[in-house]
């Protein structure tokens, strides 16, 4: 089919849909099923730290697969350019655009409006964050507690001079699959804005961090297991959980932070029956392969 | 909740430079160690009550509570140490438990320190006191 010919490209341009030609949607129905309302929070803590919170609402037109985000980003570009929102990757691999929609912490980007089967859709910014303003919250106090369980492997074998002889830490698909649930966490925040004890409790560090550092304690590759758990092992640490299981419910990939809390507590208290296995590194340097081949004459 | 409140509680600086030198940085056990006791103990006490219980069963309530079956009960070596293993794993239990309701509550140093030490003091009381009475009780001498 020649899509160029004049004939073909009026009869595509016919077919485009309903919802670009903006003049003839009616927003005004309820009951319409192209069209939904949106309650957004409204603040500006930046401008006016004393600002009163409150709702603006937009109706904005929906098609079968339109996304929360999609709804937002709408509202944003036709009637209130001033929607603080944050997004990026629009497809749940950021983490950017979480936020409360109509009452639970969700991905704006992953959650269809359809889904939520009601006309009123209600986006607030994430509980227990600091507003910034309207749906954009402050990260500043997550990534602390992030950085504090020391998310990085850390591996004494690997401070050595001749770091050119060493090639690879050796790791079995069986290790991996200890920890590979875990390092899907994309830090969202959804979990630590689900979680009653960090609502209440400043100090916890949240499911999030404690998922890490079960991420990276469970790691073979990773030697220091005890200054990991001194941070963790505190009176504010890992020990407040009360496994309430909203961080995994709100959790959109599955990561499971209430399983990876309960693992480490069981290393804590010293009853897991799994071993935790050092890494070995593979020993490339010259000498080895002369033993190595030493060896296998001798064995001829 | 704002930003600013969230940098008042500076909650990732070392807060030991800014206390007092008595009391600070000191840690008797770890939190984990704590909270083994704490499982041990509301372990150990629900086995215990369930016999405390079936003890009180072996006779009408309205004889167990009359006064000479009590002080009978004090004079019984092996009661009295049901008694008092009672009283020491529910206390330990009991205001440890109380110690991480407070402790969530509110996050200042001088509160978790106030909250420590009241702990500690009221559950060594109790345990002195109840421990007092059972022995006390012990030696009674009935008429």
């Amino acid at each position: 089919m020649n899509i160029f010919r004049k004939d073909k490209r009026k009869k595509i341009k016919n077919e485009i849909p309903l919802e670009i030609k903006r003049s003839n949607i009616s927003t005004t129905s309820s009951s319409n099923k192209s069209s939904v309302k949106l309650r957004v929070f409204r603040i500006n803590a930046v401008k006016n730290p004393n600002d009163v919170p409150h709702f603006d609402e937009f109706h904005v037109p929906v098609k079968r697969w339109t996304t929360v985000l999609d709804a937002l980003l709408d509202a944003k570009s036709y009637q209130d350019s001033s929607i603080g929102i944050r997004y990026s990757c629009r497809m749940a691999s950021c983490g950017s655009c979480g936020m409360k929609i109509n009452g639970i912490p969700r991905l704006a980007c992953y959650t269809k409006i359809s889904d939520l089967d009601t006309n009123t859709i209600t986006c607030e910014p994430l509980p227990n964050f600091p507003y910034i303003r309207d749906l954009v919250t402050d990260f500043s106090q997550f990534f602390n507690h992030h950085r504090s369980v020391m998310p990085f492997i850390q591996n004494k074998k690997a401070d050595i001079p001749n770091v050119n002889e060493l090639t690879e830490y050796e790791q079995s698909p069986q290790d991996l699959d200890k920890f590979l649930q875990f390092s899907y966490c994309i830090k969202c925040g959804l979990c630590y804005s689900a979680c009653p004890t960090v609502a209440t409790d400043l100090k916890f560090p949240g499911p999030q961090a404690l998922s890490q550092a079960y991420r990276y304690f469970a790691d073979s590759r990773d030697s220091d297991k005890s200054n990991r758990l001194k941070v963790i092992d505190t009176s504010h640490g890992i020990w407040r959980c009360h496994f309430a299981g909203s961080c995994s419910n709100v959790c959109p990939k599955g990561v499971d932070p209430a399983l990876g809390i309960q693992l480490l507590r069981s290393h804590l208290l010293g009853i897991s029956n799994s071993e935790k296995k050092i890494a070995k590194l593979q020993d490339r340097s010259p000498n080895s392969y002369r033993e190595e081949e030493e060896e296998e004459e001798e064995a001829d | 909740m704002t930003s600013d409140s969230i940098k008042n509680n500076n909650i990732n600086k070392n807060n030991s430079k800014n206390t007092t030198k008595w009391f600070s940085n000191i840690t008797l056990l770890r939190e984990s160690q704590i909270m083994k006791i704490h499982y041990i103990t509301g372990v150990g006490a629900l086995f215990v009550v369930a016999i405390h219980i079936m003890m009180r069963l072996i006779m009408p309530f309205n004889m167990s509570l009359e006064f000479e079956n009590v002080i009978l009960n004090y004079k019984n070596v092996f009661y009295a140490l049901l008694l008092e293993s009672i009283l020491i794993l529910i206390a330990i239990h009991g205001f440890n438990g109380l110690r991480v309701i407070l402790l969530e509550i509110r996050q200042t140093q001088i509160w978790e320190r106030a909250v420590n030490i009241l702990v500690i003091v009221a559950m060594i009381g109790i345990i002195a006191y109840g421990t007092r009475t059972i022995i006390i009780a012990n030696g009674f001498s009935l008429g």
